[in-house]
């Protein structure tokens, strides 16, 4: 045999036996004995000698020829076997991805704090403040300031906790609003502020009554403030918090401290205003009290009622978080069911 | 105020159902809740004449009628009312009527004798003894007059009538009298009421030959005027005024008592009723009572009077409360011939104060508490006295006598176009506001857009411009008005910086696992003072509803601990709960309370369970320490806080409780229940702690200042030493920092072992020190310089032996 024959036989040989190679190791033992020094490859070109100088370069490109393609068999096996191995371990490695992750503990804010952290964002985006006071109150703040003297009537609509005859458990947060209106100058600018928080009243507590709940009370004064921002701030509220295809409506009522007074009913939620069991087949849930605040309150706070005047308004995150998500029992706020408050993943 | 359709309808034109006059007064006025009918879903019971009555054989109560129900013959009835009779008119329900309760009447026998229907009593139609006449109590109701026999029973009982419950607030008093209420409707319509007034015919004796009216101090009782009737018959009132007064709500008496009742229903004045002739004496005298003044009152009861009362007296004694309850003592009775009628106005707060302390708030004193239109005060009485003597049969004394009096005069309000459009944002033009106080009945006269409005005696509530601005508002209907937001000068809403921490406090809190429970602030005496970081006196409400609710709290961790109680009733044991809220502490010589913003938290159970790929992670006292240490860095406090051993709180475990001190006052607190106090309250191992934010909130912060990120390595040293046990953490970490050098950075504890494997009474710890040096790399000499500092220190100062 020529020698260019001997090499295609060990090129054909040795195609073979890579073909057939199992793992690495042995890909590395076949690759040095097959193209090192001592190898067949380099055993035959040394019989190279032996050929005319002209047929030399001929055969010795055809060797190196051959080398490559012996090679490129090589390197072709190798990536075989190594994705032969990674797509083992791949298959050993599968876990089911459907058992469940591990736990991350999340606690949940009350349902009332949400619906009081919402109101208050609203109200920051329409730049107004929001003010805390004092839930031990004045009965001159809680009452006297609001334009219900002692032996008003509108005394009775809400029994107090007194603790003495001048302290009380306020029953409402408007007295923060009273405060705030006495300290606020009016040459810095208007005053539009809410006050929440938690108010109090001499209530037997059942599902529909608690001797502690929440208010949110909110009051705009300046110059130019009339009946129809009050209307426009609370639909503006309400398409907030119940949906942006709400409406409202403004019913006549009585509160000492607003004149003209008005409660707010939303078009019902769940229904959309045809009439439903949480409306009580009205299309109609009441929502809120306002009113454009009376003359007396801003003269007792030292404001000049004839230049100045705005409206008042005021809600129950109580009432709001029952109506909204159908909680049935007003104490269930106050308990502290876990099962209770942990339904009410934050929303948004 | 139950408000009658049909009586409405005699005193303004109503044109549309009850129903939707329900919907459009609620709408422009004054709310009505419902519209209800004292027949709703009976039938089927008719009016029938008893024709004759026999005994039943088998009974020595039964009684056999043959009543006339407008059918061909007799039906046949069996009854055991005492007070049945031949040749009453009574309510009949047949066979498949229903009747009150749901109930359905059938033909059957009643021993032995069949019974073809059944003669009723107003209960058994479903009347509330409250507005069942009083003359039947014992028996079926028997009506006065003669009624076709087959007719509709519930048409003549006025049970078919719509009755609308209006809800009157307290400035709407107006509306507490059909008149008012007719007004009110009239106005919303835009159709002015009828009225009729009768004259009353005075055929007796001057009214000063009965008596005199004397008040003793005209701001009592600002009007006072009386009547007298005579020769009177006392009897049951006709059907039309009973049926006035039960869809109403009120209870018919007898012809003289009815007739004050339905005079207050009708001009919204109460009246009382004053039998002379037991008034002993030839004087009424309105004073205030005397201290300790006894008053037996029209329900038996006694009172024991004070100078705060108005009464009304004989002269000598009292005969009546003003305005809340008449007495015993002159009380109108079968026997009375002579009335003497008042009609009156008192000072609202007095009549307020006296029927809640002898818990009497009837129908009167609750009209009289917000006032009554002075324009009525003789109409009521003149028309009071007709009726009287046309149904009683008597004469009406001439005159009236007038101890005080009050002239009825329109209140005029002047008020400008300009102004109530300022007010609603409205544009309304000076005719359409003309037109709004004309068709609520008040006098208007407008120039240059401004008006003059007289307002009518029966609106007392108007006064001012902001009462007129709502009057316009309501009649030109709240929908119309435009929808605006306020434009003001720029105004800035932000959050305080507290306002922003108590936030984040909240939301890191609920990062770490706790769920926010708000519970009472008003807690038991006892549970109000447990846990005070400082002690301070209680501060209780003055009449609780509850002994569960008395006190103002002065720590968050009683409600909590409630609601960790709540939950195990439920079978819940794996509990975080958080609570972030105010507390009360009252320093002595103060009556009033501070307010501290606290946040506290309770755990047990498991902080994280069991599950396929994880350990139970039981909650412990380092776990609760994790969770304060978190929410305390994010105060960055300029001075760290010191965790102090806690050992004399009643509630807490004394050998597992820390107090946490920051500059000498204490801010708050961790620990686990006291196992006595645990095992008390049901609880199992529960950790709890408790943070005054106000405090923290007015602490300085370190300040924020920023450092390159370190150019050269740090070097870490590990030390394992043995100690004795009682020598803490705190005390071996300062040890080391004051021994560190200038290069320690942080020490961190990795290791703490007790147990076998060591002397008893001692214990290892294992620390890695991290050096650091800002400016260049550390060598090895310098670092081993620097820990041998620290062994040595360790080995001096707190008799460490190095493992």
């Amino acid at each position: 045999m020529d020698l260019k024959s001997r090499l295609e036989a060990l090129r054909d040989e040795n195609q073979q036996k890579i073909h057939h190679i199992s793992d690495l190791d042995e890909l590395n033992q076949v690759r040095v004995s097959l193209l090192g020094k001592k190898g067949p490859i380099t055993e035959v070109l040394r019989g190279m000698r032996d050929l005319a100088p002209e047929e030399r370069p001929k055969v010795g490109e055809f060797a190196n020829q051959i080398k490559a393609e012996l090679q490129a068999n090589l390197q072709e096996r190798r990536a075989a076997l190594e994705a032969a191995m990674i797509q083992k371990r791949l298959e050993q490695e599968t876990i089911d991805v459907t058992l469940p992750g591990d736990e991350v503990v999340a606690g949940t804010p009350h349902i009332l704090q949400q619906i009081m952290d919402d109101v208050e964002e609203f109200f920051i985006g329409q730049g107004y403040q929001v003010i805390d006071g004092p839930e031990v109150e004045e009965d001159h703040y809680n009452f006297e300031m609001l334009n219900i003297p002692k032996d008003h009537p509108a005394r009775d609509m809400q029994d107090t906790f007194y603790i003495d005859s001048q302290l009380l458990m306020r029953s409402q947060t408007s007295p923060v609003q009273a405060r705030t209106l006495e300290k606020h100058d009016f040459s810095k600018g208007p005053l539009k502020m809410i006050s929440p928080g938690r108010v109090y009243r001499r209530d037997t507590d059942d599902a529909t009554h608690s001797h502690q709940f929440h208010q949110i009370e909110g009051l705009v004064i300046d110059r130019h403030i009339t009946m129809a921002d009050l209307k426009g701030t609370l639909l503006a509220l309400a398409q907030h918090v119940f949906g942006a295809e709400r409406k409202i409506r403004l019913r006549p009522s009585f509160f000492p401290f607003t004149e003209p007074s008005v409660e707010v009913d939303v078009s019902c939620f769940r229904c959309g205003g045809v009439g439903c069991a949480i409306c009580k087949y009205s299309g109609w849930i009441e929502v809120l009290g306002a009113g454009m605040v009376h003359p007396n309150v801003l003269t007792a706070a030292g404001v000049d009622a004839d230049v100045y005047g705005g409206f008042a308004f005021g809600l129950g995150p109580d009432r709001f978080a029952m109506l909204k998500y159908g909680i049935d029992d007003i104490r269930s706020f106050y308990q502290g069911d876990v099962r209770f408050l942990r339904q009410f993943q934050q929303e948004g | 105020m139950n408000v009658s359709y049909e009586w409405l309808k005699e005193l303004v034109d109503v044109s549309v159902s009850p129903e939707e006059l329900m919907d459009k007064v609620s709408r422009t006025g004054i709310e009505v809740d419902s519209v209800t009918r004292l027949g709703e879903g009976l039938k089927k019971v008719v009016v029938g004449k008893v024709a004759s009555l026999r005994d039943h054989p088998d009974s020595d109560h039964l009684k056999i009628a043959m009543v006339d129900t407008g059918d061909d013959e007799l039906r046949q009835i069996v009854c055991g009312a005492p007070n049945i009779e031949a040749g009453q008119t009574v309510v009949v329900a047949l066979p498949g009527a229903r009747i009150g309760g749901n109930e359905k009447i059938k033909r059957g026998k009643m021993r032995g004798v069949v019974s073809d229907g059944m003669i009723c009593a107003l209960q058994e139609l479903g009347f509330s003894d409250a507005i069942a006449p009083k003359s039947f109590d014992a028996g079926i109701y028997v009506f006065d007059e003669p009624l076709t026999p087959g007719s509709d029973a519930l048409a003549a009982l006025g049970m078919d009538d719509a009755v609308l419950d209006f809800e009157i607030t307290p400035n709407r008093a107006d509306a507490l009298g059909m008149r008012g209420v007719a007004w009110e409707v009239g106005a919303t319509y835009g159709n002015k009421p009828h009225f009729t007034d009768q004259p009353v015919t005075e055929t007796g004796k001057p009214v000063s030959d009965y008596l005199t009216a004397t008040v003793a101090d005209p701001t009592d009782a600002p009007a006072y005027q009386m009547r007298v009737v005579d020769n009177i018959t006392i009897k049951d009132s006709p059907l039309w005024l009973q049926r006035r007064l039960w869809n109403a709500g009120v209870r018919p008496i007898n012809n003289i008592v009815d007739v004050t009742n339905l005079i207050m229903l009708g001009y919204g004045q109460p009246l009382h009723a004053f039998d002379y002739a037991k008034l002993g004496s030839q004087e009424i005298l309105v004073r205030r009572a005397k201290a300790g003044e006894a008053l037996t009152t029209l329900d038996g009861n006694d009172h024991e009077l004070d100078p705060d009362d108005i009464v009304i007296t004989n002269g000598q004694q009292p005969v009546a409360l003003a305005g809340v309850m008449g007495g015993l003592n002159s009380e109108i009775t079968a026997t009375t011939t002579t009335v003497v009628i008042e009609s009156a106005m008192f000072a609202p707060t007095n009549i307020r104060k006296t029927a809640l302390k002898y818990n009497l708030r009837s129908q009167a004193s609750s009209r009289f508490e917000k006032g009554v239109d002075v324009g009525s005060i003789n109409l009521a009485l003149d028309e009071a006295a007709r009726l009287m003597a046309e149904l009683g049969d008597g004469t009406v004394a001439t005159g009236t006598l007038s101890a005080t009096a009050v002239k009825p005069e329109p209140t005029v309000v002047d008020i400008s176009l300009d102004r109530i459009n300022h007010v609603l944002g409205t544009s309304l033009d000076a005719a359409t506001v003309t037109g709004i106080f004309e068709q609520l009945g008040f006098g208007v006269t407008e120039a240059d857009g401004l008006f003059a409005v007289a307002v009518p005696t029966r609106r007392w509530d108007i006064h001012i411009e902001a009462d007129l601005i709502e009057e316009v508002a309501r009649i030109y209907g709240y929908d119309n008005l435009p929808n605006t937001l306020p434009t003001t000068t720029m105004t800035i809403g932000a959050f305080t910086p507290q306002q922003a921490r108590l936030r984040r406090t909240r939301r890191l809190l609920e990062g770490l696992g706790l769920t926010q429970a708000i519970t009472y602030s008003l807690v038991s005496d006892e549970q109000a003072g447990w846990f005070e970081l400082t002690p301070s006196e209680q501060t209780a409400v003055a009449f609780p509803m509850t002994t569960d609710h008395s006190a103002l709290r002065r720590n968050l961790l009683a409600g909590l601990i409630d609601a960790v109680q709540y939950n195990l009733a439920r079978k819940q044991t794996d509990i975080a709960l958080y609570e972030q809220g105010r507390v009360f502490p009252r320093s002595a010589g103060h009556s009033r309370p501070e307010e501290n913003e606290y946040v506290a938290g309770v755990l047990t159970g498991n902080l994280l369970s069991k599950t396929w790929h994880q350990a139970a992670q039981a909650v412990d006292f380092y776990a609760v320490k994790g969770i304060v240490a978190h929410l305390l860095a994010d105060f960055r406090l300029a001075t760290p806080v010191q965790y102090l051993p806690l050992t004399t709180d009643a509630h807490l475990h004394p050998g597992q409780s820390a107090k946490l001190m920051l500059g000498g006052e204490t801010i708050g607190l961790i620990g686990r229940l006291h196992p006595a106090f645990e095992q008390a309250e049901g609880l199992p191992a529960t950790y709890v702690f408790e943070l005054n934010l106000s405090a923290l909130m007015k602490t300085d912060r370190a300040e924020v200042l920023a450092q390159p990120a370190p150019k050269f390595p740090a070097v870490t040293r590990d030390i394992a030493i043995q100690v004795a046990k009682t020598v803490d953490n705190a005390t071996i970490e300062a040890t080391i920092r004051a021994a560190g050098g200038k290069y320690l950075q942080s020490i961190t504890l990795f290791d703490v072992y007790e147990g076998a494997h060591i002397a008893p009474g001692q214990k290892s710890l294992a620390y890695t020190l991290t050096y650091l040096n800002e400016a260049a790399t550390l060598t090895d000499e310098q670092v081993t310089t620097a820990f041998d500092k620290v062994v040595a220190a360790l080995q001096e100062h707190v008799g460490a032996s190095i493992r």
